[in-house]
């Protein structure tokens, strides 16, 4: 994701979408309102797809065979669940995204916040040319530099390994920026009183900074999660062995495997998203917001 | 230790380097390093093995006779062209529909986002089956109204259009969220002032909300034509740009040169050419949209 556009210096405030606004919400609440016959069909156009998948995957095999489809199964086949458990090590697969989505997560939040905390209030040497550098690989898309990072994860033995998918992923220009600009505009008066305290830098950042940056940590977090569970094409070059798949990659090769057991396949697309959206559904605030952020600060 | 080396060891020099370090070393490494080697590469001939051999500006010289190139680039072009206005206009059209408060905005809007969370792949998987040819769900709805039966993804006049169709889908929800943000922070205030000066509902959307919207509106179409031109994931998993050639785009046929064929060197400079495109594109928009947008503060 490049989040190259129109880098402006206006931090602060987290834009949040409201659930409900300072409007008098009784007014229109229970008014029939004309705008459902557009909101219906617009949320149905939404959903269908997700909602074909889940009733494929509990039917047969024949089922799937029919034309027009069968849109009621005659008898839900949980057993397809199972059985692509059985075919595939999707318990592998989910275990290695879970543990480099963590990993990845967690590096930026430390390493973004260190950095954006520096940029932000440390004056030392060469920091404008060096954050003006880190900005500029905001702007470079990925395929410009994805030939020779291969070659130097290579060269670090990390092919094929979870390393691979970790190691160039711990740090990234986007969190830098947003936590700097965040961090900027704090007031700093707390900051200089903790250190005639006696307060260390690091001691700053952890007990007073940090604390106070609870929204703008969760959508670096979010944003970092994001990208990292669906990602594809860096795992796709470098990843081979199965066993050291994530989810997206397990997912192409079992389809390349099981293309006419559409009923299997959609079991294992639905295992697939369910992580996902469990955690929207329950940091649905935090999502949307990280989302909106992404993209006016981009 | 002497007075003065412990008074750079505390300094603010030392305390900032050892803050930014880990991070920059990490984007120097798989970010700064990456981009000038590449650079460097598109002016070799290297298969990602043997030692690279200078070739000057051949790989350059090459591109235009290249039929693959163009048509990738062509692909691409139009996949943007279509791509950019479906997929910003309906978030908007998307958005505007849910900024009410009535019964059932909540699922209405959960409806919209949720195809943001779900990965390339995934997405790919369900139009797989929904755009079957023979048992599709989509060919027997189309084919309720009169229309099809269609081929999508496996019909060489359709296969790019079917993938458009999908990726708006897939990235009406993202418009949509970034417009909602936008439309809540459009102050009532104006809009209750030309409701009582007698403005019609869509003079009020034409006049006060849509211009209001003008940056927002511009990092989408910046942001959707930079993602346009990158399209890799669907094409990968869905045609691998087949049939025939119908859906090859630049970054499918570089990843294949460089990592199916072995064509390193040429592969780097078709990166550098699809970079200039997009900072040129870019360039472009944001000249327009600076001339157009107005930035309230």
């Amino acid at each position: 994701m490049s989040m190259s556009a129109e880098i402006r210096d206006s931090a602060g405030a987290l834009p949040a979408l409201e659930e409900e606004s300072g409007r008098d919400p009784r007014s229109d609440r229970f008014v029939f309102s004309w705008w459902h016959l557009v909101l219906f069909p617009l949320a149905f156009l939404m959903l269908i797809p997700m909602i074909w998948m889940i009733i494929t995957s509990l039917q047969t095999l024949n089922e799937t065979r029919h034309f027009p489809p069968i849109l009621v199964p005659s008898s839900i086949q949980w057993q397809n669940y199972t059985e692509v458990l059985q075919r595939a090590p999707f318990a592998r697969w989910f275990l290695n995204t879970l543990v480099v989505t963590v990993v990845v997560v967690a590096g930026n939040l430390l390493f973004c916040s260190l950095a954006g905390y520096a940029f932000a209030r440390i004056k030392f040497f060469g920091r404008d040319v060096v954050f003006i550098l880190v900005l500029a690989t905001l702007m470079i898309p990925f395929q410009v530099i994805m030939i020779p990072t291969f070659i130097i994860v290579r060269k670090l033995g990390l092919i094929d390994t979870l390393g691979a998918l970790i190691v160039p992923n711990l740090a990234g220009a986007f969190g830098i920026f947003l936590l700097r600009q965040f961090f900027r505009s704090l007031p700093i008066e707390l900051e200089e009183a903790a250190r005639i305290d006696g307060a260390s830098r690091l001691g700053v950042l952890f007990k007073i900074v940090l604390p106070l940056s609870g929204p703008v940590l969760a959508t670096v977090a979010v944003i970092t999660f994001l990208w990292t569970w669906n990602d594809f094409l860096w795992p796709l070059i470098t990843i081979y062995n199965p066993d050291n798949m994530t989810l997206q990659l397990g997912l192409t090769t079992f389809q390349g495997a099981h293309q006419t057991n559409t009923h299997l396949l959609m079991a294992a697309n639905v295992m697939s998203v369910i992580p996902v959206l469990f955690l929207f559904f329950v940091a649905q605030r935090f999502f949307i917001r990280g989302i909106a952020t992404s993209g006016l600060k981009g | 230790m002497s007075v003065s080396v412990r008074r750079i060891m505390r300094s603010d020099h030392v305390a900032g380097w050892a803050f930014a370090f880990p991070a920059v070393a990490l984007i120097v490494v798989f970010g700064i390093v990456p981009i000038l080697w590449s650079a460097l590469m598109s002016f070799q001939k290297t298969n990602l093995l043997s030692t690279p051999e200078w070739i000057g500006l051949d790989n350059y010289r090459a591109l235009p006779k290249d039929p693959l190139f163009k048509t990738s680039m062509v692909h691409a072009f139009i996949y943007a062209a279509l791509f950019v206005p479906l997929s910003v206009g309906g978030g908007l059209f998307a958005a505007v529909a849910l900024n009410r408060h009535i019964r059932g905005i909540r699922f209405y809007r959960l409806a919209v986002f949720v195809p943001v969370v779900v990965s390339t792949i995934a997405t790919s998987i369900m139009f797989l089956w929904l755009f079957d040819p023979n048992f599709g769900l989509a060919n027997w709805l189309l084919g309720l109204v009169g229309l099809g039966p269609f081929g999508f993804f496996t019909s060489s006049d359709g296969a790019l259009y079917s993938i458009i169709a999908m990726t708006v889908w897939g990235w009406i929800g993202f418009d949509a969220i970034i417009y909602l943000a936008a439309l809540q922070g459009v102050p009532n205030e104006l809009l209750e002032a030309a409701q009582l000066d007698g403005a019609r509902s869509w003079s009020i959307f034409r006049n006060i909300t849509l211009p209001l919207l003008g940056p927002a509106t511009l990092f989408l179409v910046v942001f959707s034509t930079i993602n346009a031109i990158q399209v890799f994931d669907e094409i990968y998993f869905l045609t691998k740009g087949g049939p025939g050639t119908a859906t090859y785009v630049p970054v499918l046929y570089l990843f294949k040169l460089a990592f199916e064929q072995g064509i390193a060197g040429y592969a780097a400079a078709i990166a550098y050419v699809l970079l200039v495109a997009i900072l040129i594109l870019t360039v472009i928009q944001l000249w327009v949209g600076k001339r157009m947008v107005y930035y309230a503060s």
